[in-house]
Order: structure tokens, then sequence, then C-alpha cells
């Protein structure tokens, strides 16, 4: 067994192009959350959302890219090459042949189906882009990551909605510490924010027309987000002989199922989550200073998570500190844990606990420190990172500072 | 059919009873049906009637469309009726 320590990150989000800018928005406690801006947007009941603005593609890649990278493609590679460019590493000979890629993201690109299905079914055409499925296919991203920065060894996406990012890391995270390869590259993408991706999920009205306020009493719901979180995570000996600066160590990870419900969170596939993280890690409850909630803002999942860390914690859940950056960044879906993972990294590396914004009123089922409002100075060793998916499915990260 | 028989076969459906079975006082927990069943069945309104109801599954006592129990269902939907398509 190795010991797993990140040596690289990277970020596109609404709160930032950057990690710098992203870090620095969550300890000011910014809201990167405003109106949506795309065609037919009239037509939806929801129009807020945490879009990424100001992003230019035709300044970050050519014509030829651009008709190949759908945007959970172009978010990723440009946090990946923050990533890659900070850890300092290259892959050539056996490193490149070892290193592989692994992302998560649900719905892959989801703009690129939007857009084809409007040229065939809306405007009737009969002839789409040729390169529409090597652009829309879920693993386009990781593929893309792969030839850029030419990483030779296992590649692929994983896709478990809400805690794609989480799941796709841990693999990461195992396949380093079994020993199979020095470094991978890991973290998730999503860019749902367009007409069909938000039509789609304000079906299922658990979306709020106004603002993502976990945890407080008067939350009335989640809001998407998009953009990606990439990682590079590097064997800890490889690291430190080359010298390279790491931002922390990955300790463990669980991962469960609550093989109960397609769409209601369970206590029990949340508190089993944390607990296995925690024990695959080798750490008490006690020790855990700070939790990244999942914390999405619909009245099910705050209360339930909430539950689960009173019972995982006992005692000790009233000395912890437990945030969702998910009030400013919004939701990212397969994208969310690795964006939120920089509030982890933050909290281990700077000593600042990103805050809940939006906090309004208590909620008695939420009577945790939820960081209400304004980033907070602490000295944290251990943090976890909460990921809890439709179809009841759980993943967990533990992380230590070095 | 009128608005209450159309609600009621609808509630029905999900319900899987007999729109007999299904009486103006019973709560949607009466029948079994879930949050998940309740935002089907207000889809299935919405559809019906060519309406908008205005629920959040979050907060559904605060939508300003009353679901505690079949006849308030009615109700709501004969206002948003009058409102939206009168």
């Amino acid at each position: 067994m190795h010991r797993v320590v990140i040596t690289g990150a990277g970020t596109v989000n609404s709160l930032g192009h950057n990690v710098a800018d992203t870090l620095a928005a969550m300890r000011e406690g910014q809201c990167g959350i405003g109106a949506l801006e795309f065609q037919d947007v009239e037509r939806l009941s929801i129009q807020i959302g945490g879009q990424v603005r100001g992003f230019e593609t035709e300044e970050r890649y050519n014509r030829q890219q651009l008709s190949l990278y759908d945007r959970f493609t172009q978010f990723t590679l440009t946090a990946a090459k923050e990533a890659v460019a900070q850890s300092g590493l290259t892959f050539s000979g056996e490193l490149a042949a070892k290193s592989g890629v692994i992302l998560g993201t649900a719905g892959g690109g989801v703009n690129t189906w939007d857009q084809n299905y409007r040229l065939v079914y809306e405007e009737g055409k009969n002839r789409v882009h040729p390169f529409v499925v090597p652009k829309l296919m879920n693993n386009a991203a990781a593929a893309h990551v792969s030839m850029e920065f030419n990483l030779k060894g296992p590649s692929f996406t994983v896709a478990t909605a809400c805690a794609s990012s989480n799941h796709a890391m841990a693999q990461a995270f195992q396949m380093v510490r079994c020993g199979m390869t020095p470094t991978m590259i890991t973290g998730g993408s999503e860019s749902m924010l367009c007409f069909g991706g938000v039509k789609a999920w304000e079906g299922l009205r658990v979306m709020s027309h106004d603002a993502c306020r976990p945890f407080s009493a008067n939350r009335n719901g989640m809001v998407q987000g998009e953009g990606a979180g990439i990682f590079v995570f590097e064997e800890y000996e490889h690291a430190r002989a080359r010298g390279a600066d790491i931002l922390c160590e990955v300790a463990g990870f669980a991962m469960t199922s609550d093989a109960s419900d397609i769409v209601m969170p369970s206590k029990n596939g949340a508190a089993r989550a944390m607990a296995g993280a925690l024990a695959d890690a080798r750490l008490n409850a006690d020790q855990v200073g700070y939790i990244n909630a999942h914390g999405t803002g619909t009245a099910a999942n705050d209360k339930t998570e909430c539950a689960a860390v009173a019972g995982v914690f006992g005692q000790h859940a009233d000395k912890l500190m437990i945030s969702s950056t998910k009030s400013m960044h919004g939701h990212l879906i397969g994208g969310t844990g690795a964006v939120e993972l920089l509030a982890c990294v933050m909290a281990l590396r700077d000593g600042v606990i990103a805050p809940t914004i939006g906090y309004q009123e208590p909620d008695p089922e939420c009577a945790l420190d939820v960081v209400p409002n304004s980033a907070r100075d602490a000295d944290v060793n251990v943090v976890l990172s909460n990921a809890f998916a439709f179809g009841g499915m759980n993943a967990v990260l533990a992380l230590r500072r070095l | 059919m009128s608005v209450t028989d159309r609600v009621i076969a609808i509630i029905a459906e999900q319900a899987v009873l007999e729109p007999s079975d299904v009486s103006s006082d019973s709560t949607l927990e009466d029948l079994g049906i879930d949050s998940l069943g309740l935002v089907e069945c207000i889809f299935s309104i919405e559809e019906e009637f060519d309406i908008s109801v205005p629920l959040n599954a979050n907060v559904p006592t605060e939508s300003n469309f009353d679901v505690s129990n079949v006849s308030l269902i009615i109700a709501g939907v004969e206002k948003l009726l009058q409102v939206q398509k009168g």
C-alpha cells in the first residue's frame, strides 16, 4: 500500500476559471449563481444557475478542436492544463505508459445532444456534423486529456449521477495506492445548462427558483452549476523524490449503495460511506475537522445528511464544521465532487473553511455548524468530502494535511 | 367528465386503485402515493388540463397549491383553470 497525495489542481466553474480565483471567491463567500443565458431560456420555469461566464472558447481552442470539444470537454481540458502545469509533471516513457485519466460526468456532451436534436427535430434538418458522436460521448473529455498529456495507462469515465467525480477520484486513488501507477489524472466535469438539460431537471420539481440555501430552514431546492475540477494524484514517494509541492494527502475512501430508492436519499447509506472512508483511512471520527457536505439545498438531502453525520460522529458532530459550497457554485452534478474537493484542499492547506452562503434560518433538523455565510479560519488536519447520488450511490473521500 | 372526475381518475391511476376507491377527503399518503408519485400526478394534471401547477416538491406546503387531500387538489385545479384558462 502506497500513500497518495495531490500535486496539482485545476478548475473552471462559475466562481472562477482557475483554482486561485475560485478559492478567493469561496473565501469571500461570493455567489456564482445568476440568471441563465441560452436559447429558449424564457420557456423554462427555472431560470437561474451557476453558469460559467466569460469563458472565451475561440481564444482557447482552434476551429478543429472546437468541432470535437463539447463544453464539458472544454472545461475539462482547461482545468487539466492548470492541474498538470502545477504538478510539474511531463508524461513520457514508463510514467506515460502507466498513467491514465479517470473522470466523472453524469451527462457527458449534453449541449451537443441538445443542439443536434434541435437541428433535426425543430429545424427539420436531415444532416448533422460528422463529429457529433465523438463530441457527445461520455468518455470524450477523458479521451482528450489522455491525448493532450500523453497518458497511455488506464483511462475511463465513471457515471454515478451526482457522485460521479467522487467515484472517479476514489478509483484513481485506489490505482495509485495499490501501486498500479505512480500518477493518475482525475476529477470530473459537467455542462448541462442548456434548454433540454434544465427542462429535464425542472420536471422533478426539486429546483429552486431563487437561490441555493443548504441547511437553511427556508431552503427550497437545488440550483444547477457547470464546470470541471481536475487533480493530479501521485504516489507520495514519487512526489517527494522530485520535490513536488504537495497540496494534501488522499487518505481513504468508501463507496456504498442505498439499495432502496431511485431518488430519495438514505441516512444509512450516507452514514456507512462516511464511516467507511474513515475506517479505510485508519482515522478516528474525532480527528475530522471539516466535512464538505453534499448539501444540495433540497429538503430531503440536507436533513438526511445531517442525521447521518450525527449518527457517525456522535458528540463530535457538534464540534466539526460542515459546509456546502453548492450555495456558491451550484450543483455541478457529475463534476460537483471535484470542484468541492478544492474547498477541502483550501481547508487543509490554507486553514480556511469555505462557508455555506445564503443561510437565513436555522433548521432544527440541520443543527450542525454549517459555517453560515462567512468563511472561517480554522486549523484542521482531516476532512471528508461527501457525494450522495440519485440511484442511492454514495462516495466519500477522506483527506489529510501533510 | 367533470374536473373532479378527471382529477380523481389521474390520482386513482397513480395509486393503482379504482376511481370509486378515491374519496374527496383521502390524503395522497392514505392512497399510498409518495413524493415521486405526487410529482407524477402533478405532471399528469398539467398535461390533462394544459395548465401550469406551481408546486415545488421541496416545500409543497408553501407552493400556493394545496395537496393536503383530494378535494383540495381538485379545488386548486379549478382555481388554476379559472386563472390560466378563464
